[in-house]
């Protein structure tokens, strides 16, 4: 799945790996500029610019101003004199007020000026629950970006993907969400939240190539091969699904979407009339969420292969808790339940 | 002192309503030449006092007078008259066009033409605008042919923009003209991110950026006066107060008992109020704006007092809200009016070649717009074809969307 990959691998946490792209990127391209709340002097709240300023400068790496709309804005306009900006968001929470500048500009800049100018920026912003981050520190909100037209949305699962994946988002002419789960920085989690965590650094896929390669966007992987049904699922899910399949003693075949719109519908497929049967996973809320994107498309395509319907396991419709974290997250106990109930229909 | 009486809410008025007669004293203008010029690398909070009056160099007889007289010559002088006329003739001509129903939509621009066309020439073809749907003056001075213009208005074969777009949202990157989007104030502060591209690209190349009375309520107004101030972005930061918003007077908008420029010294960038309809004016601090952010001294923020003559689009009808002659009262006239008495008292102009002007103009915009209508219109659906609406939303085409004009049979 990788491209020329270069350079010997080192044991990377995501951060690293993510620092790593953009180093990367940096280096090979001066037209990327790196800019964020933060990410300058400081190298980011969660460190994944650390260093960056003082090896490139502060007229490639600098500090924002809190202001969403005017990171994305400014992005749009640099984008349009031929930069290649990469910008973090500090959290996926507090995108919002940058919606209207994503949607009515980024993602319609090519489209309505027939070309004549493009937006191939990379928004970078850290994701997901798990961490005790409460309403505003912990939601989901792919589904918000992949019901737009004209982006790409993009979630990594592990060190050697963040990597890759960033920098061809990077390298992409389309502007790209890309999204982090936060909980997943430091190493795998698959919902066990009484365990200690194992670091990437006791991970084969923590090992990273230091030079320049990339994943492939719109490259699903197969995660865990399986016979008994599919698991479509993305970020820290992954794992999760993973413990789940090891806990409820089911083949489960399990699909990093990785690009999560546009994705890899071959692959889904393939394993869908496979197995016959699937089962939907992400900590996002429900309704509208990508989940039913994904039941639809597996519907429609394989609905004569199948025995079984549909499962969804997401977070609830309400927003996230703080106190009540575990009951929200989709555990590895909900999810093999689903793979259960799955498997007697 | 005890407060005895209830709250009451202020909700802004304007003083003239149909029937009625506006008042325009609140405008708070000065005589021509009376302010004065400072330095280019002055100090922000050393324009306040400007940014509370309004620069004129063209009094009332129609001679250039005071500090801000800019050394322009005749000659520049003359082509900003055509780009005026151009504008309005073309106004009128495309306005009689969506009359006719060869165009769903039309905006102009009269009363507003010396805006756009004095600063389009003071800058650079390559400096880069950022316009609203209002500076097609902009155009004018920079010669963009008028064909294509008036193909993506009819949104026929010949749109370079293949149909997508309402008609007057243009795109013309060649002409240092970027994409118009129907969402009000974006495009503020993607113009500062231009300018902080070419800075950090050590360029030469300024932006321009362009914004409404009413849109500067939107967020990205403040957002833009912010990020220009902290990296010292080299743009010009225009804000066009027509004082109309629609139907919406600019005191809803926050101008009541202020000025717009006041905004920008408030974000401690240098600002001038400038006569919106005084060529001469526009010309003359477009130009010092320009060489204050070449000279890596920073954006300066312009609030051009002008006055919105026409209907808001074609769709409007301002005898709903406004008095009729509204336009025949407002203090600072007609833009192409005064700029004409300037250069006939210069003995540069006259009556016979303003007529000769208008004539040879309006054949040009007539021949123009015959070319355009040979690659049909909307009405007679000589329009790009469905599958230009699937092309552009990605550099490449997905597999969804491969999929999806398949299925509408192309
Ligand atoms: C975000 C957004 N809100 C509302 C509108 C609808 N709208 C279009 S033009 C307009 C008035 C803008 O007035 P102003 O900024 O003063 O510019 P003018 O039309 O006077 O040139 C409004 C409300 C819009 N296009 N975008």
């Amino acid at each position: 799945m990788s491209n020329d990959v270069k350079g010997k691998s080192t044991p990377m946490t995501m951060i690293q790996a993510l620092r790593s792209a953009m180093d990367v990127m940096l280096e090979r391209d001066n037209d990327v500029v790196v800019f964020g709340q933060d990410v300058g002097y400081f190298g980011g709240v969660f460190r994944c610019t650390e260093g960056l300023q003082k090896k490139y400068g502060k007229s490639r790496v600098f500090d924002a101003p809190i202001s969403e709309s005017g990171i994305v804005g400014v992005a749009v306009g640099m984008g349009a004199y031929g930069l290649r900006p990469v910008i973090e968001i500090q959290f996926a929470d507090y995108i919002y007020p940058a919606y209207d500048q994503i949607v009515s500009e980024a993602a319609r800049l090519r489209f309505r000026s027939a070309g004549d100018f493009t937006a191939p920026l990379t928004i970078r912003t850290p994701c997901g629950g798990g961490i005790y981050g409460g309403q505003t520190h912990s939601q989901s909100p792919e589904a918000v970006f992949t019901h737009v037209c004209g982006l790409r949305t993009v979630m990594p699962s592990n060190p050697y993907d963040a990597k890759g994946l960033l920098i061809a988002s990077i390298e992409n002419n389309d502007p790209v969400i890309f999204l982090e789960p936060k909980r997943i920085y430091n190493g795998p989690f698959n919902g066990h939240h009484d365990q200690p965590v194992v670091p990437w650094s006791k991970h084969p896929m923590g090992d990273v190539p230091e030079g320049y390669y990339t994943v492939p966007l719109e490259s699903a992987s197969v995660f865990r091969e399986g016979k008994d049904l599919t698991v479509l699922t993305y970020g820290t899910m992954v794992w999760v699904s993973e413990a789940a399949a090891a806990e409820s003693g089911v083949d489960a075949e399990i699909i990093d979407l990785r690009s999560i719109w546009p994705l890899d519908l071959p692959t889904i497929l393939a394993s869908v009339k496979k197995t016959g049967r699937c089962v939907v996973v992400h900590e996002a809320t429900r309704t509208s969420g990508f989940g039913a994107e994904l039941t639809a498309l597996v519907q429609e395509h394989c609905f004569y292969h199948l025995e079984a319907p549909i499962e969804r396991v997401t977070g609830w419709d309400t927003p996230y808790p703080h106190a009540q974290e575990w009951d929200y997250f989709p555990g590895p106990a909900r999810v093999a339940a689903a793979f259960k109930r799955a498997m007697e229909k | 002192m005890p407060h005895s009486e209830p709250l009451r809410l202020h909700v802004p008025e304007p003083t003239g309503r149909p029937g009625q007669t506006t008042d325009f004293s609140y405008l708070r203008l000065s005589p021509a030449g009376e302010v004065r010029r400072p330095e280019v690398d002055v100090t922000p909070v050393d324009t306040r006092d400007i940014a509370y009056s309004l620069i004129r160099v063209l009094d009332e007889h129609g001679n250039a007078v005071g500090p801000w007289a800019p050394d322009i010559s005749i000659e520049t002088l003359r082509a900003g008259m055509r780009a005026m006329m151009k504008t309005r003739i073309f106004d009128s001509r495309m306005l009689i066009a969506q009359r006719q129903k060869k165009m769903s939509f039309y905006m102009q621009s009269l009363g507003e033409e010396a805006i756009g066309a004095a600063q389009a020439m003071a800058l650079n073809r390559d400096d880069m605008c950022f316009p609203t749907y209002r500076q097609q003056s902009i155009l004018m001075a920079r010669d963009v042919p008028l064909h294509g213009l008036i193909c993506q208005l009819m949104s026929n074969e010949g749109d370079p923009l293949k149909g997508r777009q309402l008609p007057v949202m243009y795109s013309i990157k060649e002409a240092g003209f970027f994409s118009i989007s129907g969402n009000l104030a974006t495009q503020y502060i993607q113009a500062v991110g231009w300018a902080m591209a070419s800075a950090i690209k050590n360029d030469t190349k300024i932006a321009s950026a362009w914004i409404g009375d009413g849109a500067t309520a939107e967020a990205d107004f403040d957002t833009a006066l912010t990020f220009a101030h902290v990296y010292h972005a080299p743009v010009i930061l225009n804000v066009v107060n027509n004082q109309w918003a629609i139907s919406t007077f600019q005191a809803i908008a926050g101008g009541e008992n202020t000025t717009f420029a006041a905004r920008g010294v408030g974000c401690g960038i240098a600002s001038l109020r400038v006569d919106g309809n005084d060529f001469l004016a526009v010309y003359a601090a477009s130009k010092w704006a320009a060489e204050r952010a070449r000279s890596n001294l920073g954006p300066t923020l312009i609030e051009w007092v002008t006055y919105r003559a026409g209907p808001h689009s074609t769709s409007d009808d301002p005898s709903k809200y406004r008095p009729l002659d509204d336009a025949n009262h407002f203090p600072l006239g007609d833009p192409i009016a005064r700029l004409k008495q300037y250069l006939i008292n210069q003995g540069a102009w006259s009556e016979q070649e303003h007529e000769d002007t208008q004539k040879e103009l309006e054949a040009m915009v007539i021949a123009a717009q015959k070319e355009a209508e040979k690659f049909g219109s909307l009405a007679d659906n000589h329009v790009f074809s469905p599958a230009e609406m699937f092309e552009d939303i990605y550099e490449q085409m997905p597999e969804h969307l491969r999929q999806q004009r398949q299925q509408l049979g192309i």
